[in-house]
């Protein structure tokens, strides 16, 4: 085994932004908008940083999917400690139409390139809120799953995932390779500090095309229309119970 | 004939305060669904190389350091304004650990080496912060204490100074202005007399940020009785030395988070070896970091403070309504808003051209004077015309608006005050009168 883990990052748009929709109804608006690191794909990159600072493995790569400016989120991630880079070119209407499941293909032909140990995923991304990607890529490679980790521990060469369920917490323990999906309490992530930010400009990113790992990356859906939210409307006070329940048959509620 | 620089070493902040309540908590990023419209200017620009001064580790650094301050720092904001004194031992050791206080100090001493340019990135980015008073204190820290102790100071002056105040461990402050000089440093009183291997220091300093609870205190002093350019020396001084006595701590129309003190020396006794440098020199090494000091003042005030205050000034008066318009739809308010930005871009094409300048190697003392003057005067233009647009609630405590009216108003006093850049603009001109 390589001892290498492979960790996804992606580039959304920033959780404090508000959103726009583009006027033609087609996409949100992106231009000029901030963008930085799913906030779960940096969960995944701390713990992978944390296990080699463990000495439990020996390097990690981070790997992230889309236009030249994909390569920021990437450089981010080896300012936090992760070892090399490679940037998946995808652009203009492939990049729009990229979803998880193109990603997963990706995803499991690098980690069969890299030999990888692990693939660490955030659990989700906050633009598509998908949920996707880590379950698809473990089918894919025929690999065991640990989604919405909050805690990880190695044991041998299997996984203890402690996981993040309705219920409350699932333990459960699994082979390796694996595919682990980040939740929000697996770690607090470390600021990218000014030594390491340095540091990442001699680390290096290579290019790949989907096509040079053997995936095809066409869409099998096709996103209609984008519309924001409905406006919030006044509310309506009742005196009484009986009230309320006849409001809420007149709307067609019950 | 040498303009006196430097009255207040304070540096100009802004404060910004969140228009909607943030709620993000200390150290856990929030990722709920009730997120702050904190309007977020992409101080980034698309394409690193088209830049100026900035490359990707610039915008690499400003990012990480928004961070810290979106989750350590500005949620505090309003409790430490109103307490009238910040944490510096916490803050400073945060900034510190990501290495930001010693961006340009050398690496042997904890710092990173970098050119000044990435100084600039790091005040622009503390711009940030939602008060003027945090910024000013990081700047007095990282600019005005410590630089020419980093330049001059010996070996073991440097150990055990600069490098606890690059890691964070030590706050420092500044000791230049006293009660009867302000921008007449050449007419301080402090004194410094040597007796065997120690200087015994008695005066008193005034307007020292970070003053009550600095750890040491880079002092200017009179060492000699010779003429008043030649006979001073900068002179460290840990402030819980017998005989060093903080006298108040002051109350003042802004910067509230920062703490102002009053500083007494009654017979201090401090170890010669502790003078940074030659001795007579000190107002030399004081007045060569001034372009560094002013290009940061600037750098924080109107790039990132201004410009914040215009959009928020934006965003309050599109959704707030008279005469069943938006405000913002009146011509004289999108008109003003739109004079005010061009002004900022002014401003920040003379400050990043200034460093570029500056990095190479040549003596912008002009240019960074004229950037501190404008800065000043731009902050009170855009202060007062933004508060207006914001009516009664420009008017209150709870809107950033009203901070930076107050904040920045020190801009044209501290750090050398309009009159002083003017002279010293007009002696770069050739056209001050001759003696």
């Amino acid at each position: 085994m390589s001892g290498r883990v492979l960790v996804g990052v992606k580039r959304v748009i920033d959780y404090a932004v508000k959103i726009r929709v583009k006027p033609d109804n087609s996409c949100v608006v992106t231009d000029g908008v901030k963008h930085s690191m799913n906030p779960f794909c940096e969960i995944a990159v701390e713990e992978a940083v944390k296990m080699k600072e463990k000495k439990l493995i020996k390097e990690v790569v981070v790997v992230s999917c889309g236009p030249q400016q994909a390569m920021e989120t990437i450089r981010t991630a080896l300012a936090m400690g992760a070892d090399r880079g490679i940037h998946v070119e995808v652009t203009g209407k492939d990049y729009e139409n990229l979803g998880p499941l193109q990603v997963s293909k990706i995803m499991a032909a690098l980690a069969k390139k890299e030999d990888a140990l692990l693939v660490i995923l955030g659990k989700q991304a906050i633009d598509d809120d998908c949920n996707q990607t880590g379950q698809m890529t473990a089918a894919l490679l025929d690999w065991p799953q640990g989604t919405f980790a909050s805690e990880l521990s190695m044991e041998g060469d299997k996984i203890k995932v402690v996981r993040e369920i309705d219920g409350g917490l699932e333990t459960v323990k699994i082979n390796t390779p694996a595919v682990i999906t980040a939740d929000l309490r697996l770690n607090t992530p470390r600021y990218a500090t000014l030594p390491n930010i340095m540091k990442a400009k001699k680390k290096k990113i290579a290019n790949v095309k989907p096509a040079d790992l053997g995936v095809d990356i066409t869409s099998r859906l096709e996103v209609l229309r984008v519309d924001e939210p409905p406006q919030r409307e006044a509310g309506v006070k009742v005196e009484t119970v009986d009230d309320l329940l006849a409001r809420l048959k007149e709307a067609g509620r019950i | 004939m040498a303009l006196r620089e430097g009255a207040l070493r304070l540096n100009l902040l802004l404060n910004s305060r969140t228009f909607y309540k943030f709620n993000s908590s200390v150290g856990v990023r929030s990722l709920s669904e009730n997120v702050s419209s904190t309007p977020v200017t992409s101080s980034a620009p698309e394409i690193a190389g088209d830049h100026l001064i900035y490359t990707q580790e610039h915008f690499a650094l400003k990012e990480s350091l928004r961070k810290i301050i979106d989750q350590e720092i500005n949620p505090h904001v309003e409790q430490w304004e109103a307490e009238g004194i910040f944490p510096a031992h916490k803050v400073f050791k945060i900034l510190g650990s990501a290495g930001f206080l010693g961006v340009n100090k050398p690496v042997e001493y904890g710092g990173l080496g970098l050119d000044y340019s990435y100084s600039v990135a790091v005040a622009e980015e503390l711009g940030h912060i939602r008060c003027g008073g945090i910024p000013m204190a990081i700047g007095v820290q990282t600019d005005m204490t410590t630089p020419a102790l980093a330049r001059f100071g010996s070996a073991e002056l440097k150990q055990e100074f600069l490098l606890p105040s690059i890691m964070g461990d030590k706050v420092a402050c500044l000791g230049v202005s006293e009660v009867g000089a302000g921008s007449d440093v050449s007419s301080i009183m402090t004194k410094a007399v040597r007796k065997g291997d120690e200087y015994v220091i008695n005066g008193g300093k005034m307007w020292t940020t970070n003053g009550t609870q600095a750890d040491w205190i880079c002092l200017l002093v009179n060492t000699s009785d010779g003429p008043p350019h030649r006979n001073k020396s900068l002179i460290c001084v840990p402030m819980n030395l017998p005989g060093v006595q903080i006298a108040r701590k002051i109350e003042k129309l802004g910067m509230w988070s920062s703490d102002t003190a009053e500083v007494f020396f009654d017979d201090v006794h401090v170890p010669c070896k502790n003078i940074i440098g030659q001795e007579g020199m000190g107002f030399t090494y004081q007045m060569l970091q001034f372009q560094e000091e002013r290009l940061w003042a600037v750098a924080i005030v109107i790039l990132t403070m201004m410009e914040n205050v215009i959009q928020e000034t934006i965003q309050y008066t599109r959704q707030r309504k008279i005469f069943k318009r938006p405000v913002l739809h009146h011509q004289s308010v999108h008109f003003r808003l739109a004079e005010l930005q061009t002004e900022v871009e002014l401003l920040r094409a003379l400050l990043h051209s200034a460093t570029a300048l500056y990095i190479k190697g040549n003596d912008v003392t002009k240019l960074a004077s004229m950037a501190k003057l404008k800065g000043g005067r731009l902050a009170r233009e855009v202060g007062d015309s933004c508060l207006q647009f914001w009516g009664g609630m420009g008017f209150t405590s709870d809107v950033l608006v009203s901070r930076f009216y107050r904040d920045s108003r020190l801009m044209s006093i501290g750090g050398g005050a309009d009159e002083v850049m003017l002279g010293i603009i007009c002696k770069y001109m050739d056209i001050l009168p001759k003696n």
